[in-house]
């Protein structure tokens, strides 16, 4: 029951929802094969884990999965990182996926059989601007001024709905030059000082912070992004998917997630 | 003994064509293809792809002439320079234009300040990209012919007095007009079909910058039936023109 | 104004050292065997090879003269037919005629009626608008001809013109050939192989060996007294080189010839391989060349079979004799046979070396 309404609800309402859940009990969410083997006996998990996360996910997961290893000897966890769309369209077409994390909830409600996701970091946006601010932002205005150079995510990619989001909000009308494909896109094109600025997320701002600079605005907190981890019904590994996905909510994973610039979801 | 691999290659190319015919949601298609962005991306295609080629025709056969014709020292390593492009990920290519033609790049901070040509973020920048990667198609195609091209027709127009220039228009050129048939062939369906490069280095903006196959990634994001029809779109166009022109062109060289 | 030219062309191990003039009017044919160096010298000549030393002039006009001047091809008024012709196949007939008057700047309805008169002039005017692939080998050459000299070059070059031909069309072509070089005022040099070109069409012929000039002169005097083996295995005499005293000539290995006349000092002795006569015995009486002799090689001619012989030590090592079919059938010729050869004295032409 509780588990169908998480599905069918819109995916703040699942955010607010599964928040709190993750937080005191995280083997609460997981799914009825994965919790008996969980409960069984926590240092039985081994094999192969293959997790497919969200491309912004790459650096704090890629860190994850080895601390994870190095907790449980004789794991080995896989990564598949890609744009969130493409992966759940992977997931659903029968890539051998253990764990999905996906960067938006509504890629995570496209997956079909997964277990009960849980939101486990959120991330807001922030101004990019190349080192020295060439272009002298100060602000989300500045990207209605015409004679700046801006990008964008387009709308169709989780950043550029956000953007959008705040936009419409804060009622700005902004002038991109061009709407990037993805996240590392409108980031290059901000490192290399083509663009004046662009509007990326914080994790992003920090994972290239010797070539951009951030700048926070207090408009983001319009569009908070939220990220949601599940196991998937389908997991060849599924003890190991529960045990990543529980790590991944432990303290230890928070550590990393935060010291990338994700916020507790 | 050749026929049934000859088959199955065929198949092999042709199948995931059938898979995108057999997905297409034909009974909504009208109404998809009935968007101005549509239209317009494909404009944007078919003009950059044709621009392009144009460019490549211009600077790439005298390229291919003096590969293959110039007696340069260190030739091959100047011909495998040329193929860099073919191996480079297209999104590498792309940035490594922006290094050069950026607005701070080594030669676009110069083109910025002096003449106040920016690449990026226009539809010249895609032109740009898409020559940039499909050029090599067209060098090696007209090197090739010139290399099997026999020089010492060369030789008997320049004892009837023709000047390089000239024994390279009326002599050179007819004869390998084959080879730049195909390589231009090439170059342009290359070029169409071109997305890394170009979304690096000329970015996505609809009318301006945003070709189809951009347009086709992006609907990819939201609705994969809009990818679909796109691409069915571009490769009814490519496929049209292609056969047309190709028709046109070697009959007429006959 | 005549053409000179000194050409020193060095490739690898190969010099080519020729000195070479042609005057208006005359034919010259530089012959040689394969690998003389024949080609290298007409192509630089043409200036489609810079040579690396000597000079190429025509009069006060210099072509090429290293390290300074060198004129580029389409700089020099020269027409060329090349062995294998090179004809435009995308080009008609005419308009490969036309080709050089146009890349000459003529204007393309002149050079059109120019070009037509040309093919009128070698016989193909119904071919004017055919692609040159359809042209049989004669016909391509005279398409050659006529592209070459329709732009009136002051040198025309012939490469081989009759190799690439039939045996059948060759004697055809080659009288055709001869007709129109002698109606062409310019200069021509001829570059062959084969003698009967070089005899017919030459007013004068240069022949060249490794890359030296080894004997010229009128096709006559050649034919008559050549002065290596190479020409007069081409003219198809005997020769050797000895010296003489009275009527008796000694060669070499110390071989003997005997003289009807009698010369001095060093000499080269002809003569044709029919003075040769072979028997099973040694003949009485008259002719006082008479050596033992063993047959080395036997050869079927159109009418005659020539015999290579070796006639050493008395007579010359290598010895070629004409006979007719019924001889061969009476002296049951064969291979390392022995007989009796001798040669009439009255035949043997001697000149000083």
């Amino acid at each position: 029951m509780f588990r169908r309404t998480a599905l069918a609800a819109l995916a703040t309402v699942a955010a607010l929802t599964m928040a709190g859940c993750g937080d005191d009990s995280p083997a609460a969410s997981s799914s009825p094969s994965s919790s008996s083997s969980s409960s069984s006996s926590t240092p039985a998990v081994s094999g192969t884990i293959a997790v497919f996360a969200a491309a912004s996910l790459t650096g704090t997961f890629t860190q994850l999965g080895k601390d994870f290893e190095a907790a449980n000897p004789g794991t080995k966890v896989t990564f598949n990182f890609a744009g969130s769309s493409a992966l759940a369209k992977q997931i659903n077409e029968g890539a051998p996926a253990d764990v999905f994390a996906s960067a938006a909830p509504k890629n995570m409600d496209d997956v079909k059989d997964k277990g009960t996701p849980t939101n486990f970091v959120s991330n807001t946006l922030e101004i990019a601007v190349p080192k020295g601010n060439p272009g002298k932002i100060t602000g989300l205005k500045d990207f209605a001024d015409k004679s700046k150079k801006i990008a964008l995510c387009a709308v169709q990619v989780p950043c550029g709905a956000a953007a959008d989001k705040v936009f419409k909000a804060t009622g700005i009308t902004p002038q991109p030059d061009s709407l990037e494909q993805d996240v590392k896109a409108a980031l290059t094109k901000v490192g290399l000082g083509e663009v004046d600025a662009a509007l990326v997320y914080k994790t992003d701002v920090l994972s290239a912070k010797d070539k951009v600079e951030g700048i926070e605005f207090p408009e983001a907190s319009k569009a908070v992004n939220e990220y949601p981890i599940a196991t998937l019904t389908k997991a060849p590994n599924a003890a190991g998917a529960q045990a990543f996905v529980d790590y991944v909510l432990s303290d230890k994973g928070k550590a990393v997630l935060s010291t990338a610039g994700f916020s507790a979801p | 003994m050749l026929l049934l691999p000859a088959l199955i290659g065929l198949a092999f190319l042709l199948v995931p064509l059938i898979g995108l015919l057999a997905k297409a949601p034909w009974s909504t298609l009208p109404a998809k293809l009935h968007s101005a962005d549509v239209w317009q991306a494909l404009r944007l295609s078919l003009v950059c792809a044709t621009s392009a080629t144009a460019l490549c025709l211009v600077l790439g056969v005298p390229l291919a002439w003096l590969l293959a014709r110039g007696g340069l020292p260190g030739r091959s390593l100047i011909r495998a320079f040329v193929t860099v492009p073919l191996v480079l990920p297209p999104v590498v290519g792309g940035v490594a234009l922006l290094l050069v033609l950026g607005r701070r790049g080594l030669v676009g901070q110069y083109l910025d300040s002096w003449f106040g040509i920016s690449l990026p973020f226009t539809t010249a920048g895609v032109i740009v990209a898409e020559a940039f990667v499909a050029m090599p198609f067209l060098v090696i195609s007209v090197e090739g012919a010139l290399r099997a091209a026999d020089p010492r027709y060369e030789e008997a127009a320049a004892t009837l007095g023709a000047g390089r220039w000239t024994t390279f228009r009326r002599v050179t050129l007819p004869s390998i007009a084959p080879g730049i048939v195909a390589g231009t062939v090439l170059c342009w369906a290359r070029a169409l079909g071109e997305f890394g490069a170009t979304i690096t280095f000329a970015g996505n903006f609809p009318g301006r910058t945003t070709t189809m196959p951009l347009a086709v990634y992006l609907a990819l994001e939201t609705d994969p039936d809009v990818a679909v029809v796109l691409s069915l779109v571009l490769l009814l166009v490519s496929v049209v023109v292609l056969a047309s022109l190709r028709e046109r062109w070697i009959s007429g060289l006959q | 104004m005549t053409l000179y030219a000194d050409l020193q062309v060095t490739r690898g191990s190969f010099a080519l050292s020729v000195d070479l003039t042609v005057e208006p009017g005359e034919v010259v044919a530089l012959l040689g065997p394969n690998g003389a160096g024949k080609t290298t010298a007409l192509r630089a000549i043409a200036g489609l090879l810079a040579l690396d030393g000597g000079r190429i002039a025509l009069d006060t006009s210099v072509w090429d003269e290293p390290p300074r001047i060198f004129r580029t091809p389409d700089r020099r008024p020269i027409g060329v037919v090349f062995q294998d012709y090179l004809l435009f196949n995308h080009l008609s007939c005419l308009e490969n005629v036309a080709f050089g008057l146009r890349a000459r700047g003529v204007e393309k309805q002149t050079a059109r009626a120019e070009a037509a008169r040309w093919l009128e002039t070698v016989g193909l005017s119904e071919y004017a608008r055919t692609r040159p692939r359809a042209l049989s080998g004669g016909q391509a050459q005279r398409v050659a001809l006529a592209r070459a000299l329709a732009t009136d070059p002051e040198l025309l070059l012939l490469d081989e013109p009759l190799a690439a031909l039939d045996a059948s069309t060759t004697l055809h072509v080659r009288a055709e050939l001869g007709q129109h070089l002698r109606r062409f005022e310019g200069r021509t040099l001829l570059v062959t192989h084969d003698p009967l070109d070089a005899m017919v069409l030459a007013d004068r012929l240069v022949i060249i060996e490794n890359g030296q000039v080894v004997q010229e002169g009128k096709p006559t005097e050649v034919a008559h007294r050549p002065r290596t083996n190479y020409v007069a295995q081409l003219v198809g005499l005997n020769l050797y080189r000895g010296t003489a005293a009275g009527t008796t000539v000694t060669l070499a290995d110390n071989a003997t010839i005997t003289l009807a006349e009698p010369a001095t000092g060093p000499v080269h002795v002809a003569f044709p391989p029919t003075a040769v006569s072979l028997y099973t015995t040694a003949p009485s009486g008259s002719p006082r060349n008479t050596w033992p002799a063993v047959v080395t090689g036997i050869e079927q001619h159109a009418h005659t079979v020539r015999v290579r012989l070796n006639a050493s030590p008395t007579g010359p090592a290598d010895l070629l004799a004409d006979i007719t079919p019924a001889a061969v059938a009476d002296l049951h010729l064969t291979p390392g046979q022995t007989l009796q050869t001798t040669l009439k004295a009255t035949e043997v032409h001697t000149y000083p070396v």
